[in-house]
């Protein structure tokens, strides 16, 4: 059948700078550089290029550059390249068009139109490198009311069981199947040595990883991979998963050919049969069933563990969080649809959904109105990118923020988005070990700490400056935001007054 | 040409500077207003004629059992409505206008009426409330929807003098050297902007709590949003507004000692908490998780006035001046020493209010009353309603 599809990417390479050296052809998995026959010069087939840079950055001199297709378009705004070429795609395989990674497209990123707050005259900014300035969040359900003896200063009745997080930040849930295990591991090293939490996604949790189990969630989702007592019981925390924002609505399918043995293992699946997640949990078809499902956790964990829900943001969050709020869930988390993923229908990706600071906003407000806000941990992801965004959503309402895409960046990552091919040339979204082994967890672990580090840092900075000494009196203080570029309604949404007022 | 509008507090949010003041007899022996008046007076420079007022404690004795609300007027119809809506809910015992001098400095006062009351106790038994929580919604409602009219006050033996003017100014307005009270706080305010209205002075007050305040406080949506869920309204969105509402969620409905609302407030750091035995530290760490919204931040000093007494609260980190004194039973307070010292020239233990720890004077009877009681907090909604009143048929089980 005749092919229309175009190339994205052209390589474009220097040829007084190239020493034909072959780095290029050893190190890419997508078989970009070819040499066709011994002794004679690298063939480049751009069509296959994906755009992740592996080539750019580990050329040795600096003779290689990736630049888009030079084809333009119609010049249409409607019928656009990218439209036609979905076309052309969909007309020669008949299929759904994966993609990986969040929504792409331009919509608003909010937290770009909300400025922070910093004290002048009135009141005094606080310099991190002087005082005190504490990052350390708990994660769990409280009691409106504790109960304490006060002369004896102790508690009498405990409180639920709480996740301490030295920094207001964990890592998503990634599963060994979606990444390698030593992405995974990476995950864990990193997480233990800032004292906060990785997500072992719903793959099951690898036996290599028990021995940072006092740091993982336990992920629960529609598939119920890798889920016995044992996993439940070994993970600080369990999560169930109801969603992702990168893909809401719907299942997973990991086809046969990933599930290698050791995917089969800790899944528990045999080996090279597919891995389906349904769309739905089928013991959850209403509010009431997952009360059942949390509660079910919780006798199998002697409610020693604090249970997470995790939906996609949606139309209606904020009622299904308070919903999830009144079904012993203990933690909520909101993904927005900019939230990463290792592979997604394109369409869902880019057309369900809404993004996190409204979802966020709107939940915390919801909660707030009822009362139950205090009683509740909220952590938001999809798409935190920097410092100031995590200040945001904690200035929204978050008690703390998930972070994907950037600690996967922060370990190589060029969000090339193919994931869902396998091929990942840094070892991160594959299974194959020539790649896997490309990528070293202790190495990658000191990136996303150092990364962590650096954005706590940031953070202590940008509280200081605003006169606050502890992300306690940040956690839903949105006075200390301003909207530029908005309108009335999103300002009413996100609760913040414009800049000026 | 309409008059220019100048937003007042609860349509804005004004920061200010401020001078605060404090005495206190902890043997219950009641003094006048000269010396408070004089010592805030010596603080001139720290206000700017923008707010000054005084909260006193044992004022009304003869009518120590019944709510005493002080109502400013800004019209006739204001006070139509507002007494309309107070018969309609509680039973009068006396209502009088608040004696007021003509100042030359003092322009443009609202009519300023007390009104001595008992909740109606058919209306409050139907409520469900008890009586504070009672007293607190029909305040919130005046302040909330009676155009022109605020009520300055709502305690019991207690009174709030306000209104825009120097403090001392406001004390001769108000002739505050004719009450005797066993306490008295006074406070001085520099707001950056000029808003002119009488209900936005200090003294704060709610129920017997009355609060004066000096500082700004950054986490100020953090905690007005944490309080909002349990139908405190913020209106004048001011911090005094949300430290007196904390004091009243922790100390009245959680039940928590005044000292330990402080505590909470200005909690200890984490590597203070990590230093302690584990018992202790899991104590301080449930408050924390718990109350994490009610962590109060930024640079304050606050003296808070109600039945048991006084207490002072700096921040944690000590940005805000506030220095304690005491002379015999009696105990002072100010935001500078000088304006101790010029009421009681030979205090002793002059010494600044450390940061983070609540300084707290009870009166001897609270204090040996305290000493009885238990140790454990009892929220207020577990507490049986005390206030059945045969209005209802009697039950067929007990008839």
């Amino acid at each position: 059948m005749m092919d229309c599809v175009l190339p994205r990417y052209k390589v474009l390479r220097d040829h007084d700078q190239c020493t034909d050296c072959g780095l290029c052809a050893r190190t890419c998995a997508n078989g970009v550089y070819r040499r066709p026959r011994e002794g004679g010069p690298i063939a480049i087939n751009s069509k296959r290029c994906v755009n992740c840079q592996r080539c750019v950055v580990f050329c040795p001199a600096e003779a290689l550059a990736v630049t888009a297709w030079p084809q333009v378009g119609t010049g249409s705004a409607n019928w656009t390249l990218e439209a036609m070429q979905d076309i052309a795609r969909q007309a020669q395989t008949g299929g759904v068009l994966l993609s990986s990674m969040g929504n792409p497209k331009p919509y608003h990123v909010y937290w770009d139109h909300l400025l922070l707050n910093a004290s002048q005259v009135t009141n005094p900014s606080i310099d991190p490198l002087r005082e005190p300035m504490e990052t350390r969040v708990f994660l769990g359900s409280r009691p409106e009311i504790p109960k304490v003896n006060e002369r004896e200063r102790r508690v009498v009745e405990p409180l639920p069981p709480q996740l301490k997080l030295d920094v207001p930040l964990m890592f998503s849930a990634m599963s060994f199947g979606s990444i390698s295990l030593n992405a995974q591991k990476a995950l864990a090293l990193a997480a233990r040595e800032l004292g906060t939490f990785f997500n072992v996604g719903e793959g099951g949790m690898h036996r290599d990883l028990e021995p940072f189990a006092h740091c993982a969630f336990a992920q629960v989702a529609s598939g119920r991979f890798g889920v016995d007592a044992h996993y439940l019981n070994t993970a600080a925390a369990i999560e169930i998963k109801i969603g992702q924002g990168a893909k809401p609505g719907i299942g997973g399918h990991l086809p046969g050919e990933k599930i290698s043995g050791e995917v089969s293992r800790t899944r528990m699946i045999p080996e090279g049969s597919d891995a389906i997640s349904p769309a739905p949990h089928h013991d959850i078809y209403s509010i009431e069933d997952l009360r059942q499902l949390v509660f079910s956790i919780k006798e199998a964990t002697g409610y020693r563990k604090p249970v997470a829900v995790k939906i996609a943001a949606v139309h209606n969050a904020a009622a299904i969080a308070s919903g999830m709020a009144r079904t012993g869930a203990d933690i909520i988390v909101v993904d927005g649809f900019r939230g990463g993923t290792g592979a997604a229908p394109k369409r869902i990706r880019d057309a369900v959904g809404i993004p996190v600071e409204l979802a966020l906003a709107a939940i915390d407000q919801r909660l707030r109105d009822e009362g139950i806000r205090s009683t509740v941990s909220l952590v938001a992801s999809g798409s935190i990118r920097n410092a100031a965004d995590v200040v945001r959503a904690i200035a929204l309402g978050a008690d703390a923020c998930s972070i994907g895409s950037a600690a996967l960046i922060a370990m190589g990552c060029h969000q090339c988005g193919d994931c869902s091919s396998g091929r990942c040339n840094w070892g991160i979204a594959t299974q194959r070990p020539a790649l896997t082994e490309r990528l070293d967890p202790e190495e990658a672990a000191e990136r996303v700490v150092n990364l962590v580090r650096g954005w706590t840092l940031e953070l202590q900075e940008m509280m200081g400056g605003m006169g606050i000494n502890a992300v306690d009196s940040l956690r839903g203080n949105r006075l200390m935001l301003r909207g530029v570029g908005l309108n009335e309604k999103e300002l009413e949404i996100l609760g913040v007054k414009y800049a000026g007022e | 040409m309409a008059a220019r509008h100048i937003p007042r507090e609860g349509e804005t949010r004004i920061p200010s500077g401020c001078a605060i003041a404090g005495i206190m007899d902890r043997s219950g022996a009641r003094h006048d207003g000269t010396d408070i008046l004089k010592s805030i007076a010596l603080m001139h420079d720290r206000s700017n004629g923008l707010g000054g007022g005084f909260a006193a404690y044992g004022i009304y004795p003869d009518y120590a059992d019944l709510y005493a609300f002080h109502i400013m007027y800004e019209s006739r119809e204001a006070r139509a409505a507002t007494e309309a809506y107070l018969e309609h809910y509680y039973l009068c015992e006396k209502q009088e206008r608040v004696p007021t001098e003509d100042h030359p400095a003092i322009k443009n006062p609202p009519d300023i009426w007390r009104y001595f009351m008992a909740p109606h106790p058919m209306r409050l038994a139907a409520s469900g409330l008890d009586e504070a929580e009672y007293t607190m919604r029909h305040v919130f409602h005046i302040n909330g929807a009676v155009d022109g009219a605020f009520v300055a006050s709502s305690g019991k033996n207690m009174g709030v003098f306000k209104g825009v003017g120097y403090p001392e100014d406001i004390g001769e307005f108000y002739r505050i050297a004719d009450y005797d009270a066993w306490a008295w706080t006074a406070h001085g305010r520099f707001p950056t902007n000029t808003p002119g209205w009488w209900g936005g002075a200090h003294p704060f007050t709610l129920l017997n709590w009355s609060i004066v305040h000096n500082g700004e406080i950054s986490s100020y949506d953090a905690n007005r949003r944490y309080v909002e869920q349990f139908g405190y309204d913020c209106e004048l969105q001011t911090d005094t507004e949300v430290i007196t509402y904390l004091f009243d969620l922790l100390a009245r409905r959680h039940g928590l000692s005044q000292e330990m609302a402080a505590h909470i407030m200005a909690a200890p750091s984490w590597r203070a908490i990590d230093a302690m035995a584990p018992e202790n530290a899991a104590f301080e760490t449930a408050l924390r998780t718990v109350y994490a919204s009610a962590l109060v931040n930024g640079p304050f000093s606050i003296i808070l006035g109600s039945e048991e007494g006084l207490l002072a609260l700096n921040d944690r980190l000590k940005l805000r001046a506030l220095m304690a004194a005491e002379k015999g039973p009696v105990v002072y307070l100010a935001s500078e020493q000088a304006a101790i010292q010029v009421v009681c020239p030979d205090a002793e233990n002059v010494r600044s209010i450390e940061g983070g720890v609540p300084f707290v004077v009870q009166l001897d009877a609270v204090a040996r009353r305290k000493q009885e009681e238990a140790a454990e907090n009892r929220a207020v909604r577990d507490w049986p309603l005390e206030h059945e009143v045969g209005v209802q048929p009697r039950r067929r089980r007990e008839a």
